[in-house]
């Protein structure tokens, strides 16, 4: 239905919310989207020098349930438990604009030329954005696991990214659905029961302890945020609708009185332009990264929680093993399980307390770059209404 | 018709020539509205007009009781006239002009003229300089003697003008020095002047009709201000003195217009002007120093100085019947006042005290009267019981700003200026308490009846609409409320949604903080928290722009909207009247064909007072069309100051809200400026 080139914004768009190492042998972006009814194909663009593609040029069509396939495999592999796993794209969201649509549709008759107009505007800014949105959070996805010298070498991954058919996945049904739902009752419930188990590392102890803090903080800040740009977002339609009926009551009039409230008109039009981008922004640069970070957060802590699930293993093997020795049978076997858990335990420490580490770098670094560039974008707006401003008031007192 | 012909004189662009005639076009309806009773009369003068005009004045004005008023003020003017600069003249001159040419660009009908004969008057001729008040008074009468045919040209564009629209009363003063230049040149349109005037004696029953149609219109509007307007009418020229000039051009002209038939004419006005007459003559004699003395501060004012705020509400008294007072301080160099500067304590209910006073007084005669904030029950209710409540803060604060530009709107008015009450209210220490304007009290339940029944009455009234400017300007008005309704909405869910913004900004604001504190990173933590304390700024600048958005904006819009409502109000009495006269109309009619069956019926012992009937049905028809047609004009002249005021006001509180917006853009690049090197020192 709609197609929007993302090139102008590629600058911006580009992985807003991780830290992308310039590394130039596998290159991802997504150039370009297509919106249709509830799905979005994306077009992937992928530049590699990496021998193990077959081009080193080519792209792909995609859909968000491929991405989601993709990210569930990579879960499931036993491999990666070790690893802090990139958190999943949330499913696009049209509905506000989907909404807008239907109500523009419905009111089409009863609202004035002047009042479509208006509506459809928001709802053109209201669609970009969102869809801005989407594909930002679908290349960061593909950017982390391409930027990560495990998962690069995904043969999942690989596969994404190199056939060149629609994947057509097949969807979950609802049996697998459901027992998604319940795997993760159940996780939550040995959360619950594990944490019981005495941490024997002081670093993964403390680690527990932040993540669990800042996941409740950057849960409830996203949340805030979220709120914040939705009443900004409130307030440039308003400006919208201020411009609207200035410019109807100016189309009656036709004294001095028309020429300046035409003006007005047009100084709202303006400012809700600006005071739109400023909220886009803002939600771009700052509600994006609070809320990939809380996913990303949710993903360091099922990492935690998969080490301390073979962390209570071992610890039931040690208990099973003393109990073998005690009754002298099964030793052996025992043993044998009680060195497997060991040894995943040591390697889920390791790779995790490596992971965690890389986790807050990367973090402290994302946070820098959005705030400045939210900075930054803020000054530049505030800056471009201010001379809007003062040249309509020079304008205005001229007159 | 005639004045069509005079008013376009060559130098006048061609564009203007539709415009004119339209003019003139009222003004022949107001030829032909004239009663047919007064048409006979000048046929006997019309042989020495010329010598009647400007012998007789002088000393018919001392016999006549009506003219005290007039020819006293004329001659303490024309004492003044030496010794005041000419400059002030000038600025006498210029500042009328001033505010016409605002008008102007609202293309109303007739202001583009006083502008285009302005102009070219002061390009012509070098006079303006010496021409003041009365000097223009004078021309009317100096002038003529020049060439005495001419004058009566020049009475008759004069008076033309007057009857085309009262707003223009300057006119007058350019018109007539400006035919007469024109007059000795020999193109076409004035020659038109002389031909028509000469040549066509019958022009001249029409052209004294307009004095008598004049005269009488004058005699109507000196009664109703009543006394008090009549005194104040010699002050009032602050920053509106083309209202005094008004009143003087009128008595003026009307003086030497009438004097030929004076004693026919005598009877009929003495009844309604020897009352007011007798105070008056007092108060005029000494207004003219004054006036020239406040023209002098008014130059160097350039706007009329009249300060008034409303401060200090104060709750008096305890629980139910507790009341805000509030401080208004007058602040003015006008001599009408006692004193400079003063201060009196009232409350609301006063206000309101007030707008009841002058929309009783005022109101049928079409002024718009500004309208005060509504009562609010539940506000004020809720000032009463709770104690330090925000929102009952924000409501008393409201109610100040709308009381201050309500009594601000009042005293702009150069009429309502004038009315003693409105001096009282401002000046006297005590008032008696206003009584009717208790909420639902048994005289607001009468009101609401009245207003109710006038509501019934309106949609009966089927009034088939005469004039185009107001059957525009009345739709025009109606559509413009409706707008502004719908932008005031808008206007307050902007209000609403930036106050929403502002909370929303100071719970994230605090949610970062937490976050900060909570981050291990020591630089990310530090900016987190200067960035919630970034975002604690900006939440009181939204918080600062919400009251801006309201105050400045949302208010001036509800003012507006009731304004507005005040302006059909004007239109609603004007109905009124016209309904009145077509009622005297049918009245008459009937008692005509009364008249005509007693005739048939030959019965003559009641056909005497079927005659009386009728004659003072007559006399009440010429009544109330001449009541229709000032009404009119009133309320076109308050309407046409009203959309100029409404202009100005909005361009103004429009460009402060955008310095509102843009200051605290300002503000926040200021803020964040000062966040980038923190966002920078993350590392």
């Amino acid at each position: 239905m709609t197609s929007i080139s993302e090139d102008s914004d590629k600058e911006k768009v580009r992985s807003v919310s991780v830290d992308l190492n310039n590394d130039a042998s596998l290159v991802i972006d997504i150039p370009d989207a297509l919106c249709e009814r509830d799905k979005v194909k994306f077009t992937i663009h992928i530049k590699t020098t990496l021998s193990s593609f077959q081009k080193s040029e080519f792209s792909v069509p995609r859909q968000h349930e491929d991405f989601i396939w993709l990210h569930d495999t990579i879960v499931e592999t036993e491999e990666y438990a070790g690893l802090i796993i990139p958190p999943a794209p949330p499913k696009p969201d049209f509905e506000g604009p989907r909404e807008k649509m239907h109500k523009l549709g419905e009111g089409e008759s009863s609202m004035t030329k002047e009042e479509y107009a208006k509506m459809k505007q928001e709802l053109e800014a209201e669609y970009l954005a969102v869809f801005k949105k989407t594909v930002q959070v679908h290349e960061v996805f593909l950017q982390r696991l391409s930027s990560h010298p495990m998962f690069r070498k995904d043969r999942n991954f690989q596969i994404f990214l190199e056939y060149d058919q629609d994947l057509t996945v097949r969807r979950k049904n609802a049996k697998e659905m459901f027992g998604g739902f319940f795997k993760n009752m159940v996780k939550s419930a040995d959360e619950v029961l594990i944490s019981g188990v005495k941490e024997v590392d002081e670093f993964f102890e403390q680690e527990k302890i932040f993540l669990l803090d800042y996941s409740s903080k950057i849960k409830d800040a996203t949340a805030k945020a979220e709120k914040m740009t939705r009443s900004h977002k409130n307030v440039a339609d308003d400006y919208n609708h201020i411009s609207g009926a200035m410019n109807s009551i100016a189309a009656d009039n036709n004294t001095a009185f028309k020429k300046h409230l035409e003006k007005c008109a047009e100084v709202f039009e303006k400012l809700r332009k600006l005071e739109d981008r400023v909220a886009s922004d803002q939600e771009l640069k700052l509600t994006e990264l609070l809320r990939y970070y809380t996913r990303d957060i949710q993903a360091a802590k099922d990492l935690l929680y998969r080490r301390a699930r073979a962390l209570a293993d071992y610890e039931n093997s040690n208990k099973t093993l003393d109990k073998a020795r005690l009754k002298g049978k099964d030793i052996a076997q025992a043993e044998e399980n009680q060195k497997q858990c060991l040894r995943k335990f040591d390697k889920l420490s390791e790779s995790g307390k490596k992971e965690l580490t890389s986790f807050k770098a990367r973090r402290v670094v994302a946070f820098r770059k959005n705030l400045i560039e939210m900075t930054e974008l803020e000054i530049k707006h505030a800056k471009n209404s201010m001379s809007l401003l003062q040249g309509s008031i020079e304008i205005l007192n001229s007159n | 018709m005639a004045a069509s012909s005079e008013r376009s004189p060559p130098p006048f662009p061609d564009l203007e020539e539709p415009e004119l005639l339209e003019d003139s076009d009222e003004g022949a309806d107001a030829f032909t509205g004239t009663s047919i009773s007064e048409m006979d009369s000048p046929s006997p003068d019309t042989s020495r007009p010329p010598k009647d005009i400007f012998n007789e004045p002088p000393e018919d004005i001392f016999s006549d009781p009506l003219s005290n008023i007039n020819s006293e003020p004329q001659k303490k003017v024309d004492a003044k006239i030496s010794s005041p600069s000419s400059d002030e003249a000038v600025d006498l001159f210029s500042e009328p002009l001033d505010d016409d040419s605002e008008v102007m660009s609202s293309p109303e009908v007739q202001n583009p003229m006083p502008d285009l004969l302005s102009e070219p008057k002061s390009g012509v001729l070098g006079e303006p300089p010496v021409q003041k008040n009365a000097a223009r008074q004078q021309d009317v009468f100096e002038e003529p003697p020049k060439g005495s045919s001419k004058s009566s040209s020049v009475k008759k564009a004069a008076s033309a003008e007057m009857l085309g629209d009262d707003d223009e009363e300057e006119d007058l003063f350019k018109e007539p020095p400006k035919v007469v230049t024109r007059k000795p040149q020999p193109s076409g349109p004035p020659v038109d002047v002389f031909t028509e005037v000469k040549s066509d004696v019958k022009v001249k029953p029409q052209v004294k009709d307009d004095p008598t149609d004049l005269f009488s219109e004058e005699a109507l509007t000196a009664p109703a201000p009543k006394p008090s307007a009549n005194s104040s009418s010699s002050s009032r020229t602050n920053g509106v003195h083309s209202e005094e000039q008004d009143l003087f051009s009128e008595a003026t002209v009307e003086l030497s217009l009438d004097s030929p038939r004076n004693d026919r004419k005598k009877d009929a006005v003495k009844p309604s002007v020897s009352a007011p007459a007798a105070p008056e003559a007092s108060s005029s004699s000494k207004a003219p120093s004054k006036t020239l003395e406040e023209l002098e501060e008014e130059e160097s004012e350039d706007k009329f100085d009249l300060n008034i705020s409303v401060t200090n509400p104060e709750k008096v008294g305890d629980g139910m019947n507790a009341y805000m007072a509030y401080k208004v301080s007058t602040q003015t160099s006008l001599t009408m006042f006692r004193s400079k500067t003063f201060t009196v304590r009232r409350r609301f209910s006063d206000f309101l005290g007030l707008f009841e006073k002058l929309s009783e007084k005022h109101s049928q005669n079409g002024y718009i009267i500004p309208p005060p904030p509504e009562k609010s029950i539940l506000g004020m209710t809720k000032v009463k019981v709770g104690k330090e409540d925000p929102s009952s803060a924000e409501f008393v604060e409201r109610r100040r700003a709308a009381l201050e530009r309500y009594l601000q709107r009042v005293v702009c008015h150069p009429s309502l200026l004038q009315d003693p009450d409105v001096r009282e209210f401002l000046e006297k220490e005590e008032l008696p308490r206003a009584v009717s304007t208790q909420a639902l009290s048994g005289a607001g339940f009468l009101k609401m009846l009245n207003k109710a029944t006038d509501a019934v009455s309106k949609m009966t009234i089927k009034m088939n609409e005469q004039d185009v400017w107001f059957d525009e300007k009345i739709q025009d008005v109606e559509n413009e409320e409706q707008h502004l309704r719908k932008l005031h909405v808008m206007v307050e869910s902007l209000v609403n949604h930036r106050k929403e913004l502002s909370g929303n900004t100071a719970v994230f604001a605090k949610s970062v903080a937490m976050l900060g504190s909570s981050e291990d990173n020591t630089a990310l933590s530090r900016a987190l928290s200067q960035l919630a304390e970034v975002e604690d700024r900006i939440e009181q600048l939204h918080q600062e722009q919400a009251s801006n958005d309201f105050f400045t904006f949302s208010e001036l819009l509800a003012d507006y909207i009731r304004l507005l409502g005040a302006v059909r109000g004007c239109f609603d009495q004007r109905m009124k009247a016209w309904q009145r006269w077509q009622d005297a109309e049918n009245m008459l009619q009937k008692k005509r064909e009364t008249e005509a069956k007693l005739l048939w019926a030959n019965k003559p012992d009641k056909l005497q007072q079927a005659k009386d009937e009728i004659a003072e049905w007559e006399a009440k028809v010429t009544q109330y069309e001449r009541d229709f047609e000032r009404i009119s004009a009133t309320v076109r002249k308050e309407v046409i100051r009203f959309d100029k005021e409404k202009a100005r006001d909005f361009k103004r509180q429009i460009i402060k809200y955008l310095e509102s917006v843009l200051h605290s853009q300002q503000q926040m690049i200021k803020y964040w400026e000062a966040f980038l090197p923190e966002a920078k020192a993350i590392a």
